[in-house]
């Protein structure tokens, strides 16, 4: 019979394959003086470009720490990775898988995407493990009060959103002479989409600025009818909350044919990189972007290239890449990893020993990247200097502004604040008391 | 040799028509549940508990909704992600807003919610069949997603539109701990399962299976059509809601309307397909197939392959070589992954023979 052959020798691969899977999955023993992370990458689908990028550059650098200084301290970085196609519910599935390796723990996690961090963002406290936040997800995790284990080094969307509304009136000649005008929200249809809107919303009645919310279904390539209402409101300026390369590239090529000026777009720091506007080709020419890690070859990134890519153990398929956004955003994020673990083993008098979570959480909080860190790192001016403490769980809140110029983003401006923090500040402690009142928990209290 | 039926004599119609008839199949299952729910807990890690265990087993449950409506009943449809929405949420909102309420009647009632919406929108499927049923079905997903996106009171006005499940509370009992969720969504998926073998054998699902085949000749032997149809929507939409529920509360503790997106809906369906239409076994094998596969080649991929291929092309030949499975699947066995199961136990009984 047909059938039956063909079953046995399915079930013989079958057999085969979970062999191979069991020995795949049996611990293998870590040795004492190694540090575990778990890389929850995404490298397929439409948020690819971001993911290959930022994850490449956290690889890289761990992998630098490695070949460079034999670790931290002598404790050897490992890692170990997960697909996570940026989808929610296989985030949740790396989470758990990358959370034990071995009789080590994972101490921190990263998830490069709002919806995965919010997935897990539950997790955190029962498991010891870091949720670092760099430049995404929760906005007022920023309270270390209510949210001890969440952490975002490298600024969030409220903050975000404010330095975009500042530099547009310096544009326009000043706050006063923003009354009347017209933004657009213009925002793919998720929680990430969203992030801004609580701060915006507010900044837009004081000034006296209309506020039109459009937003855009994912994958979000397709925007005609988007950009066609934009042009009916008569819109000023075009604050675009974009996510993966095709969907960001489709809106400039659209804004091209419906005829709205590039140089009144300003795309969000996740949309914004060289991946999302060479597809765009020329039409991309006068776009304003933000940027919580700025792209070029900064001492570290040279130094990466000579200490990781002439050994050939460089992760990025494209070397070209090197250096660009999104890879010198995972190259601060990981840069962020190193220095709190360098905290922790320091706090907890474990140098050259293997941290956990608490102790790491403890090494995060005590982050103070000053210039003065940032010349010795080699990324002063790719990312901005700034310090935590129990309550302030946010980084700097201060972004570049940068604009393509066809070939490459030519940076505009230094690191800018927004023009009034302890507003943005007041926004995040209300909505974090709200949580904390909604879910019954008792904010811890902070001396500093 | 295995599945011999001789020596095994019914005395009585009820031994006839019991669920699982021959021994072998009693003490089969018998160990199979003993194991489900005495072993399993013990031995399976954290890990494949909460990411393994527990979305295989809802998302079971959600596929024997869809297999209801789209196996039993014959009524193609596309929005069991926007069912499993409405099931979450209900579900958020009656424990938010109802002070009290237990954990179990929060479940049935989302469950309920699920089924009222699942009645309006099964309304047109009186009037068009098979692929313009689909497409009419697809509405209700998008529309589902687009209302629980749109009114800010169903994420009690929540900043950023994703809102924290509660905790699962019963009789004062928190149940945090993985296999604690594992048991309890186990018992509820068991005692539903139940339920649909028996509505699927008995006349409930003779009416289905009536209408699937020919539905005028159905309405000629006297059944009601618009009762067979809606009660198939009603019935389907309620199982996806309670998956729903569960999905969002047990699984992946955050409520947000994106996770249950057309995509999970196509899920659902390939699912169903794979497993093999109109079998309640194929729910669980296809709900295991495509959930499980992904995963299983990741963790492959990323053992062996992962230092010597780059991550991202390991990334996509995992996505290659699923789809070929699929597709390989489907060529060998169209009848699913239940087909093949059946024909192995053909083979066990005359096992060591051939013929």
């Amino acid at each position: 019979m047909r059938v039956d052959s063909i079953i046995r020798r399915g079930l013989r691969g079958v057999l085969a394959v979970a062999t191979i899977a069991a020995t795949a999955l049996a611990a293998t023993p870590a040795a004492a003086d190694e540090q575990y992370f778990g890389v929850p990458s995404s490298r397929v689908g439409p948020y690819a470009a971001m993911g290959t990028g930022y994850y490449g550059g956290i690889i890289d650098y761990l992998n630098y720490v490695n070949l460079k200084f034999g670790g931290v301290n002598g404790v050897k970085l490992t890692w170990e990775e997960c697909e996570t196609e940026y989808n929610a519910a296989r985030t949740v599935e790396c989470y758990q898988r990358l959370l034990k390796k071995g009789d080590q723990k994972m101490v921190v996690f990263d998830t490069l995407g709002t919806p995965g961090a919010y997935a897990v963002i539950g997790r955190m406290a029962e498991d010891h493990v870091v949720l670092a936040q760099y430049g995404y997800g929760r906005t007022d995790a920023a309270d270390g009060r209510v949210w001890p284990w969440v952490f975002n080094a490298a600024g969030h969307y409220w903050g975000q959103i404010a330095v975009k509304m500042n530099f547009m009136a310096q544009q326009e000649g000043g706050i006063e002479k923003m009354k009347g005008k017209t933004i657009v929200h213009l925002h793919i249809d998720t929680a990430y989409g969203r992030e801004p809107l609580p701060a915006m919303r507010e900044i837009c009645k004081e000034w006296g600025v209309r506020l039109v919310e459009i937003a855009i279904p994912p994958p979000g390539l397709e925007q005609q009818s988007q950009w066609l209402q934009i042009r009916r409101e008569k819109a000023d300026w075009v604050t675009f909350w974009g996510a993966g390369s095709g969907m960001n590239s489709t809106a400039i090529t659209t804004a091209a044919r419906v005829g709205f000026p590039r140089n009144r777009m300003v795309y969000v720091t996740f949309g914004g990189a060289e991946e999302d506007m060479i597809p765009a080709g020329d039409a991309a020419k006068g776009t304003y972007v933000a940027a919580n890690a700025a792209p070029g070859k900064f001492p570290l990134i040279q130094d990466i290239e000579k200490v990781v890519y002439s050994a050939g153990k460089g992760n990025m398929q494209n070397p070209e890449r090197v250096g660009t956004v999104y890879y010198n955003r995972g190259v601060g994020a990981a840069v962020m990893w190193v220095e709190a673990l360098k905290n922790a083993q320091r706090i907890h008098k474990k140098t050259g020993k293997t941290v956990n979570g608490d102790e790491f959480r403890d090494g995060y909080e005590a982050l103070d990247i000053s210039d003065a860190k940032l010349k010795e790192l080699g990324i002063l001016g790719m990312s901005a200097p700034f310090k935590m403490s129990c309550t302030k769980h946010d980084g700097s809140e201060r972004f570049r502004m940068m604009q393509w110029d066809g070939k490459k983003f030519e940076m505009l401006t230094d690191w800018v604040a927004a023009p009034d923090p302890k507003f943005i500040r007041k926004l995040i402690e209300d909505s974090a008391a709200k949580y904390a009142s909604e879910n019954k928990l008792t904010p811890r209290t902070c001396s500093s | 040799m295995f599945y011999r039926e001789a020596g095994q004599y019914f005395g009585s119609y009820v031994q006839d028509r019991q669920l699982l008839p021959l021994r072998q199949d009693r003490i089969g299952m018998a160990l199979m549940l003993a194991g489900a729910v005495v072993v399993v807990p013990y031995v399976a890690s954290d890990y494949w508990l909460s990411a393994i265990l527990i979305p295989w087993l809802i998302l079971a449950l959600v596929a024997l909704g869809q297999n209801i409506l789209m196996g039993y009943a014959g009524q193609l449809s596309l929005g069991s992600a926007g069912f499993m929405a409405v099931g979450a949420f209900a579900c958020y909102n009656l424990i938010l807003r109802v002070p009290g309420i237990p954990f179990l009647v929060a479940v049935a009632l989302s469950g309920v919610c699920a089924a009222a919406v699942g009645i309006v929108f099964g309304l047109p499927s009186l009037r068009i069949r098979g692929l313009y049923l689909a497409v009419a079905t697809l509405a209700s997903q998008f529309f589902i997603v687009w209302a629980l996106d749109k009114f800010g009171w169903f994420k009690n006005y929540d900043t950023a539109g994703v809102v924290t499940a509660q905790h699962i509370v019963i009789l004062g009992h928190r149940f945090t701990a993985p296999w604690e969720k594992y048991l309890l969504i186990l018992a509820i998926v068991a005692a539903l399962t139940l339920a649909a073998k028996n509505m699927a054998r008995g006349s409930t699902g003779r009416a289905w299976m009536a209408v699937r085949d020919m539905d005028v000749a159905a309405e000629v032997m006297g059944l009601s059509l618009l009762r067979t149809k809606l009660q198939a929507f009603a019935i389907s939409s309620f199982y996806c809601g309670v998956g729903g529920a569960l999905f969002a509360f047990a699984y992946l503790q955050t409520v947000e309307p994106s996770a249950f997106s057309i995509e999970l809906s196509f899920r659902v369906l390939f699912m169903v397909i794979i497993g093999g239409i109109g079998t309640i076994l194929g729910c669980f094998l296809g709900a295991g197939f495509i959930l499980l596969m992904p995963v299983f080649l990741n963790t492959v991929f990323h053992a062996f392959l992962g230092k010597a291929v780059d991550s991202s092309i390991a990334s996509a030949l995992e996505q290659v070589i699923f789809g070929v499975l699929i597709i390989g699947f489907l060529i060998v066995e169209p009848l699913g992954l239940a087909r093949l199961w059946q024909l192995t136990k053909e083979r066990l009984r005359l096992w060591p023979f051939r013929h």
